[in-house]
């Protein structure tokens, strides 16, 4: 078994000594920090990358916030002219309603007593034609009408009324 | 590897491609030495140019290398728990020596380093001792805990720190005994049907042809496999060392 020649052990340890400590400045010196520098580069970015969008996302949310809050308020004030304007058109009509109430009452009591003058007047002058018509009538019956006495028949008749 | 005709041993065989001598001790360029180079050269080709557009969204090489630091580094502090992290470097050249070792041994007429037991013994040997130092530098004596389970009643203590210390002792020895007994195993196993290949030749070859092909898949995996063993272990110990007494 070419494995037990034991004459072949020293140079088989040097030379494993040697490339094994080779590799290992090799990889001590240059790999591993290259490797190690390029992972932490990596992570750094993507921690930075991560930090900048949370940011961004804050600053979106404060500027929704903000318009969110400017809406609302715009909200209000429309809410409150509306009111308002409400409030005014009530008003104003309440005082048309009044002022035509105020001048069709006052139109109907001219009217009431435009029409108590005439029936007055016309009561009045009903006398005079009832007169009349008793004096036609006694005079075509009778061929004469006493004035006096015809206008003291009509008022008693008057009376009664 | 492939090649029929000779003992499947032949392939682990050490050949002295630039003779060397330092005080009486022979310390020759081997087929082992050059494919430890090759390993390492392929490793730090792989990594190197992988990094090299150190880009922000990673290619395909530079995922690779980076997925393989990620992994390493989980396994570390899944298995070495805190404090592991001073020894990422070694564990991360501990994993990569053995894998590219173990991958470059399955090319064709190559040579496997980790198929020795000397190299994986030397590589054990180095964590182990590694492993005692640092577990009596950064506990003291309290390192010593480690053979006493705690929650044990007294008598049975007698039984049990025997059997600690010597299971603790053993851990080099299965640690590298392991890497090298299935890169053993596996490349004799390749060889030994490759032979029947060759030797029930174009008739009836194709049926060991078929499962020398099934089998080189498995050993691949086997590469990583053990790779990945190897280093998890050491994981393991060195958690030991840094917190002994659970």
């Amino acid at each position: 078994m070419p494995q037990l020649a034991a004459e072949t052990f020293a140079s088989q340890l040097i030379w494993l000594a040697i490339t094994f400590v080779v590799l290992y400045l090799i990889m001590s010196r240059v790999v591993i920090p290259r490797i190690g520098g390029i992972l932490e580069d990596r992570e750094a970015r993507i921690r930075g990358d991560l930090d900048k969008a949370e940011e961004l996302k804050a600053d979106a949310d404060k500027a929704m916030a903000e318009y969110e809050s400017r809406l609302a308020a715009a909200r209000a004030s429309a809410q409150g002219i509306i009111g308002e304007m409400k409030a005014e058109m009530a008003a104003e009509t309440d005082k048309r309603r009044q002022e035509i109430d105020a001048d069709l009452s006052k139109r109907q009591a001219e009217a009431e007593s435009r029409i108590a003058e005439q029936r007055e007047s016309a009561l009045g002058s009903l006398d005079e034609v009832a007169k009349q018509a008793t004096a036609a009538v006694l005079e075509r019956l009778t061929g004469k009408a006493d004035q006096d006495r015809v206008a003291s028949a009509v008022g008693t008749v008057g009376e009664g009324r | 590897m492939a090649a029929g005709g000779h003992s499947p041993l032949e392939q682990f065989e050490i050949k002295q491609l630039i003779p060397l001598n330092a005080g009486g001790v022979d310390i020759s360029f081997t087929n082992s030495a050059l494919w430890m180079v090759i390993a390492i050269a392929a490793a730090t080709l792989l990594l190197t140019m992988g990094m090299r557009g150190r880009a922000m969204v990673p290619g395909r090489l530079q995922s690779l290398a980076e997925l393989s630091y990620e992994f390493i580094a989980n396994m570390i502090r899944d298995n070495a728990g805190s404090g592991g992290k001073p020894y990422f470097p070694f564990l991360f050249t501990l994993f990569f020596f053995i894998l590219f070792c173990n991958l470059l041994g399955m090319i064709p007429y190559s040579f496997t380093p980790t198929s020795h037991i000397i190299v994986t013994f030397g590589m054990a040997l180095v964590v182990f001792i590694g492993v005692t130092i640092i577990g009596f530098a950064k506990n003291g004596l309290g390192f010593i805990r480690l053979f006493v389970p705690s929650g044990v009643p007294i008598p049975l203590l007698f039984i049990l720190v025997p059997i600690e210390i010597i299971s603790y002792f053993v851990r080099p020895i299965s640690l590298s005994l392991r890497l090298f007994a299935n890169m053993m195993a596996g490349h004799t196993m390749l060889k030994v049907f490759g032979g029947f290949v060759i030797s029930l030749g174009f008739v009836a070859g194709w049926a060991p042809l078929a499962f020398l092909v099934a089998l080189t898949g498995l050993e691949i995996g086997i590469a990583m496999l053990q790779a990945y063993v190897f280093t998890i272990l050491s994981c393991l110990y060195l958690h030991d060392a840094l917190h002994p007494g659970h």
